[in-house]
């Protein structure tokens, strides 16, 4: 007899938290009453009941083979009762009631080659793309330079030594998966040349109409090929790059090994600590790709980190020091060009042009 | 078993240096996956010549979903069998990102038998990434993981998985219980999650207070920003207490808040609370002394996102606040009103930021039955051109 089909199980979405929750975490949900800091990436909560949870940090690559994570399985359960999370930033925290495991576990992760770090005024890890490990569209790789600059950083995220705390993110190209746009340094990959059309292939997997409303500068209109293909062209001098035709037409190919790059931005936050939310702003509008270690992208973003350490005061992030002392002085002070790229051309250009009389001199 | 491994000159100058490296973790996962010995033959490849080596897309997925997995194919899948096909799932993670030793096993031991093996912890919306694999093996994979517990993901234009911040589970600053309502937003919604039926993308994240841990007033449609109403819980001796270890009250506090609505006079704190704008400073720099009121809920704000199509946005004001108890069903009218609005209006790959600005956001309040109210904007408008209802006929 034919084996019964087994009842196909969807839509159960994700599991429960609950069932993932520490002991402590779970008697003390809700009755937090403070937390204090021990070491760089080291902090306990206590609640209203007087129990603590102690948190240590670590930072990782994102990108991570099970043989590690066991690893971290085997530590939490060394540790903490087999209890432990990830966090938005993707750094990995253990959550322990016993403070004597504190350092025996940052002996284990620092001997398994992860930093403990990423608190308070530290640099924490670097969200990131996939880059070339996955992504069709990306103008540069995303791990590889994360990585370079994080070696870079490795100090600054193991103290916490800074003004303020500093959010680094990278995003491989204009899409922006990682949603780079309000972070105190962001590197953005950009493309710089208008799509190459695949003509023999475009009329067999597009879909003209949606092509052309996908520009959104109305730089693409139908056409047809010298043997009456339907394909589309481009007006180059509208064409902006942004990469959305590639998106609904695979035949709308940028990727360019030449031209394509990075761009730095600073001074964005999302928090409302102090000052409101706010874009990056655009700092260098080009580096040429340079793997496997980037050096242009790591001693750019080292730099406006130096630069930025030595000058802001306390509790002010990048784009609040930026505030205080002024663009030029900023452009000064890490010595980085500016040039016509840095004015805006785009919607609302004029809201970030200097409309008074106002100058620091 | 694998082809010969292969040569990564230039990725191994990625294995030099303190920070941890994702090559030395795609070499972990080659010892026993294939896929990853192609992953790095092709990345290698990527960093010679400068360029990505996947393929535009594909349409794969699982059956009787429309999203959570996303197609990948080589486009040189003849130097790199191994990752001719490399799709990767999306696998809808458990609000917080709190996990047990157990559950971590159990995802690798289903990836490592059906998949590469090597994963991101997280991806850039929330989800637990597994990173490549075949078609023939998508729907296996879907088998073992619903049959503990997990399901998928978002992509496409549908509901993007939701995301939250610790919330209550660890923090004294959540002003509402953002890992429940993650959770029980996300199982609401599992439809419009995994069946892909709006213009573009939409985006919730759940963060407890203004310092907004998952960046939500940046990246997502609906932004729930925990806050209070009454006044700051202030505790006057451990105030005295900070003062006393050093901490210049007047400086450090005082002189960065907003609306300089504190007075320090050198032994108590006077806060002027109808001027405070609930930032967080204060109460971050001295959490022992400082905490949110009681009167708790949150802000809801709308229409954040990227770049792609027309410019990046910040969510904006809708709804001032919402009394945490009414949070679930204030979210459910509001999000159902806007997709009823942006589903009849909203054009190809056009998120809902994109469409208030195209047709003003009085007309997008009047759709979904909103009044207007003075916390939604910066600003009144300051240019004459008024479209108003006027009476009689024009």
């Amino acid at each position: 007899m034919a084996e019964q089909p087994v009842k196909r199980v969807t839509d159960i979405g994700p599991p429960n938290f609950d069932q993932f929750l520490h002991p402590i975490i779970k008697k003390n949900y809700g009755q937090w009453k403070f937390h204090e800091s021990m070491a760089p990436g080291v902090y306990f909560h206590e609640a209203e009941s007087g129990d603590r949870i102690y948190t240590v940090r670590a930072g990782s690559p994102r990108l991570l083979s099970t043989e590690t994570i066991r690893k971290f399985a085997d530590l939490a359960e060394k540790y903490c009762g087999g209890y432990l999370r990830f966090t938005s930033r993707n750094n990995v925290e253990f959550l322990l009631d016993n403070p004597d495991n504190i350092e025996p576990l940052k002996k284990d992760l620092h001997d398994y080659g992860y930093p403990v770090g990423g608190t308070n005024n530290s640099i924490s890890n670097i969200v990131h793309t996939q880059g070339w490990v996955h992504c069709h569209s990306s103008a540069t790789d995303a791990s590889g330079i994360v990585k370079s600059v994080m070696d870079a950083l490795y100090d600054r995220f193991t103290h916490e030594d800074l003004p303020a705390k500093l959010r680094i993110a990278l995003a491989c190209c204009l899409n922006m998966c990682g949603a780079v746009h309000c972070s105190d340094i962001a590197i953005l990959g950009v493309h710089r040349t208008p799509p190459r059309i695949q003509h023999d292939s475009l009329h067999k997997v597009c879909e003209i109409p949606n092509l052309v409303a996908s520009c959104p500068t109305g730089a693409i209109r139908p056409a047809e090929t010298a043997d009456g293909k339907k394909t589309v062209e481009v007006i180059e001098e509208q064409c902006m790059f942004c990469a959305n035709c590639f998106s609904v037409c695979p035949a709308m190919q940028l990727n360019d090994p030449v031209n394509d790059g990075i761009s730095i931005w600073v001074g964005g936050k999302v928090s409302d600590a102090r000052s409101q939310p706010r874009f990056s702003k655009l700092a260098i509008p080009f580096i040429p790709n340079d793997p496997p270690r980037w050096p242009g992208v790591v001693d750019a973003v080292v730099n406006i980190v130096d630069v930025y350490a030595k000058n802001a005061k306390k509790y002010e992030r990048m784009g609040e020091w930026i505030d205080r002392i002024g663009w030029p002085r900023f452009f000064q002070l890490t010595g980085i060009e500016f040039t016509k790229y840095h004015i805006d051309d785009f919607r609302f250009a004029g809201t970030t042009f200097a409309r008074s009389a106002q100058v620091r001199l | 078993m694998a082809d010969e491994k292969v040569q990564t000159k230039l990725l191994d100058e990625l294995e030099k240096g303190p920070w941890p490296s994702f090559v030395t973790e795609l070499k972990r996962g080659a010892k026993t996956s294939p896929v990853c010995n192609g992953l790095l033959g092709q990345l290698e490849l990527s960093y010679e010549e400068k360029i990505s080596h996947w393929k535009h897309g594909g349409i794969v997925g699982v059956m009787g979903y429309g999203g959570g997995v996303i197609g990948r194919y080589s486009d040189v899948p003849d130097k790199f069998p191994d990752v001719a096909h490399f799709h990767t799932l999306r696998v809808n993670q458990p609000s917080g990102w709190f996990y047990t030793s157990n559950a971590l096993r159990t995802i690798c031991d289903i990836w490592d038998k059906h998949g590469s093996g090597v994963t991101n912890m997280h991806g850039s919306t929330g989800d637990i990434i597994l990173l490549g694999t075949t078609t023939d093996e998508l729907e296996p994979t879907f088998a073992e993981l619903t049959k503990n517990g997990f399901d998928l993901g978002g992509s496409g234009s549908d509901v993007r998985t939701p995301s939250c911040c610790v919330g209550q589970a660890r923090c004294e600053w959540a002003c509402y219980d953002t890992m429940k309502m993650c959770n029980d937003i996300t199982h609401e919604f599992q439809d419009e999650l995994h069946r892909p039926a709006f213009p573009y993308k939409f985006k919730f994240k759940f963060s407890g207070c203004a310092n907004d841990c998952v960046c939500a007033k940046a990246r997502s449609d609906l932004s729930i920003i925990g806050t209070w109403k009454d006044d700051i819980q202030q505790d006057d001796a451990e105030v005295a207490n900070y003062a006393a270890k050093g901490l210049d009250i007047q400086a450090d506090v005082c002189d960065h808040c907003p609306t300089k609505c504190m007075k320090w006079d050198g032994k108590k704190l006077a806060i002027n609370n109808r001027e405070c704008v609930h930032c967080m400073h204060c109460i971050n720099v001295m959490p022992k002394a400082l905490r949110p009121g009681k009167e708790r809920g949150a802000t809801l704000l709308m229409g954040a996102k990227a770049p792609i199509v027309q410019g990046a946005l910040l969510s904006s004001v809708l709804v001032p606040f919402v009394p945490a108890e009414e949070l679930m069903d204030t979210i459910k009218e509001l999000v159902d009103r806007v997709w009823d609005f942006w589903c009849d209006n909203g054009k190809n790959r056009e998120r809902v930021g994109e469409l208030i600005q195209r047709v003003g956001m009085g007309n997008f309040l009047d759709a979904i039955g909103l009044d207007a109210v003075p916390e939604m904007v910066s600003a009144p408008r300051d240019n004459p051109f008024v479209f108003m209802e006027i009476d009689g006929d024009k």
